[in-house]
């Protein structure tokens, strides 16, 4: 992942309420099997007219937005399905950085796997920055997540996000690399939960009907199991 | 402290915990993880580029669900016509063979909706965790696991350590007393909630369930309850195993067997919340007050009763909330607080993770038995799964859907979403028995009005939105 220190660029004002991530990224541009592309279809109606023409009127058609790389939206941003294709859909459009009254808690915890950073603002301060983004003059802001400021053509307003998190957005850290560091605690776990939970441990998938599993775990980082 | 009262939700929790990774950061154990084609080739690729392995193929389990067509089954990955839905597939195929992962034969009987076949393998375990790239998860908290949604990179995250990074949720008690009237179903009864709480009402919370009416529902009717709590933003749905759970998963291929089985059903009657213990949030529901639901606009929340009507936005006094119902209005195709019952239909689609088991089946087949589908009216019965399909057929509902008009297919997600060729042409107004509505979900320009079973099979019938209770 790429790391998130400070980014500065244009933010795309769009006021509206409760943008589902089928709004972000329509299922059928899901029947892809790589993670690039997908910035085509990102907000594809509202962009888009059915004849495949741009919408002038969408704000992220217009000059300076279209090259924006951080969006202002109200609350409840990315609800409903838990694709991932629709933070790289933003990704590979170039947005980094979301800020929103409250986000959808999948997709919240999907930006930080990508390198989006999604901040929380209150309604007040999400209002002030929907009309000053919404000069293409003031468009432009920088945000700092060391300082975790938001730098504005209007003042600077601070932002609160959780430490662990903050800081493996700046190291840019692979998470499962941390969790393999523990794998003796999952071992310990596993070997617990043969003892007093068996049927836990043992999912007699060996069925008629199903191609059967390989029943050796591979257990090491580095190997596999093919 | 070992005897301090837990929620259902904090004994799974604690049995799961592996380790603290600071502050408020575990690291969870994963019991079961669930796959299908749509979200999970970027995690193997994921894997492929950093030489990682799955740690639990016996524990990971794949079906093909959302892209496949629901007719002609029979001729496997070859009769899949789009070319993008056959490599998707196909890349599963190839991914599941490669890790050696079990997968659920296209063709065999125990293919379906992930959501459907989990359970019904006895996959879905009381007082497991359960994880899938598909926000439906939640459907297994029925069973008293903790289930929930992932994403992609957390997918692989699962693949490769069969643990994920988590914190603790908060916990809403949603307690749901009193009878349900005639024609008001477990359907209506979590999109009234929903249409209470709103879409974000519970965003961050696990819910549990709990109250009379819950522990009279059937185990489809929690499913559906618990699947679609995440359509109140919820992480989790819930419901504490009882009886009735224990008798629906004894025999199943993949539950545990013999004296397993005992042992296990003491270990889960110890799962339900201890007297005591306390959630973060309460919420009380009286379900005698549930009248027959369906949604206006393209949210679940946008929801009212049969006998109610669209939203007037010139009653809604925040300029926000009143723009949105402007616009949800317009895709619909409707007057400002225009009334529902009566609405000419298209298409009737009753199938989906919430609403294609046996019992939806049957409570559709009930208003369809003897009745025709209204000629304007395209209608489809897309079964949950192979067994669901098969289990129908030996009760006659088939034949039943037959005999009135319904075409009747293969399992699959078919209509709920525009990925595979069921889907809404644009402008058609469509009953589902789905669980999101949100614009273009089933298909460009497709106009979703949520209902249970018997709700979307007499809309199929009357050709028009009706109260069910009419035609019983
Ligand atoms: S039936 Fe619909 S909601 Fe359920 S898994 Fe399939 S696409 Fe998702």
């Amino acid at each position: 992942m790429e790391p998130f220190r400070t980014i500065t660029g244009i933010a795309a004002p769009l006021p509206v309420g409760n943008i589902d991530t089928d709004m972000i990224l329509a299922a059928r541009f899901m029947k892809t099997v790589s993670r690039k592309g997908l910035g085509q279809g990102l907000f594809y109606s509202a962009r888009f007219t059915p004849e495949g023409k741009e919408r002038p009127d969408f704000i992220m058609n217009r000059s300076p937005w279209r090259d924006a790389r951080i969006l202002v939206v109200l609350a409840n941003f990315g609800c409903g399905s838990s694709r991932e294709h629709a933070p790289w859909a933003l990704l590979d459009f170039g947005i980094r950085c979301v800020i929103a009254e409250s986000f959808a808690d999948i997709f919240y915890g999907n930006c930080f796997k990508n390198g989006i950073l999604p901040i929380v603002l209150p309604p007040a301060e999400i209002a002030r920055l929907l009309e000053l983004t919404s000069e293409p003059g003031d468009a432009e802001l920088t945000v700092d997540l060391e300082r975790q400021v938001i730098l504005t053509a209007g003042g600077t307003i601070p932002f609160d996000i959780d430490e662990q998190r903050r800081q493996r957005m700046l190291d840019g850290a692979d998470d499962i690399a941390l969790a393999l560091r523990h794998v003796d605690e999952v071992n310990a776990h596993e070997m617990r939960v043969r003892d007093i939970a068996p049927w836990l441990d043992e999912a007699r998938l060996d069925q008629p009907g199903i191609t059967a599993p390989n029943t050796m775990p591979c257990i090491s980082e580095g190997t596999t199991n093919a | 402290m070992a005897d301090e009262p837990k929620t259902l939700y904090r004994k799974i929790w604690d049995a799961h915990a592996v380790t603290c990774l600071g502050s408020d950061e575990w690291l969870l154990y994963i019991d079961r993880h669930l796959l299908y084609e749509v979200t999970s080739p970027q995690a193997f690729d994921g894997l492929r580029e950093a030489g990682r392995g799955v740690r639990r193929p016996d524990l990971t389990f794949a079906v093909a669900d959302h892209n496949v067509p629901t007719h002609n089954r029979a001729g496997g990955l070859a009769a899949i016509d789009d070319p993008d839905s056959r490599m998707q597939v196909g890349q599963l195929e190839k991914n599941v063979r490669e890790f050696g992962i079990a997968y659920a034969d296209l063709t065999g009987p125990r293919h379906g909706i992930v959501h459907v076949v989990g359970p019904e393998l006895g996959l879905t375990l009381p007082g497991a965790t359960i994880v899938c790239g598909d926000s439906h998860t939640s459907t297994h908290g029925a069973f008293g696991a903790l289930a929930f949604g992932i994403g992609t990179s957390e997918a692989e995250h699962v693949l490769a350590t069969q643990t994920l990074v988590q914190k603790p949720s908060r916990n809403l008690l949603i307690r749901i007393d009193g009878e349900l009237g005639t024609g008001v179903t477990p359907k209506d009864v979590i999109l009234a909630i929903i249409g209470q709480i709103g879409t974000a009402g519970a965003t961050s919370y696990v819910i549990e369930y709990a109250g009379s009416t819950v522990r009279a529902m059937d185990m489809a009717g929690r499913m559906t309850l618990c699947n679609m709590a995440i359509e109140a933003g919820a992480r989790a749905g819930m419901v504490a195993p009882d009886e009735k759970t224990f008798d629906w998963l004894r025999g199943r291929p993949c539950a545990p067997a013999g004296e397993d089985f005992d042992r296990a059903v003491e270990q889960w009657r110890l799962l339900a919340t201890d007297p005591g213990a306390t959630y973060d949030r309460e919420l009380e529901i009286d379900a005698a007050a549930i009248a027959p639901m369906v949604t206006w606009g393209t949210s679940p929340e946008a929801v009212t009763t049969i006998a109610g009507r669209a939203a007037d936005p010139a009653n809604i006094a925040d300029p926000a909330r009143r723009a949105q119902a402007e616009k949800m209005l317009a895709y619909m195709g409707l007057e400002p607080g225009q009334k529902l019952a009566g609405l000419p239909i298209d298409v009737a689609f009753i199938g989906s993770c919430t609403n294609s088991r046996i019992e939806d089946l049957r409570a559709a087949a009930k208003i369809a038995e003897g009745r025709k589908v209204a000629d304007h009216v395209r209608a489809l019965v897309v079964p949950g799964s192979a067994e669901v399909k098969a289990q129908a057929e030996a009760e006659g509902l088939d034949a039943i859907f037959r005999a009135a008009g319904f075409d009747w297919r293969d399992a699959g997600c078919s209509m709920c979403l525009g990925l595979n060729p069921d889907r809404l042409a644009p402008g058609e107004r469509c009953a589902s028995t789905s669980n999101r509505n949100f614009e273009g979900r089933q298909g460009p320009g497709g106009r979703t009005h949520l209902m249970s079973p018997a709700m979307a099979a007499a809309a199929a019938i009357a050709g028009r939105l009706v109260d069910v209770r009419e035609m019983q």
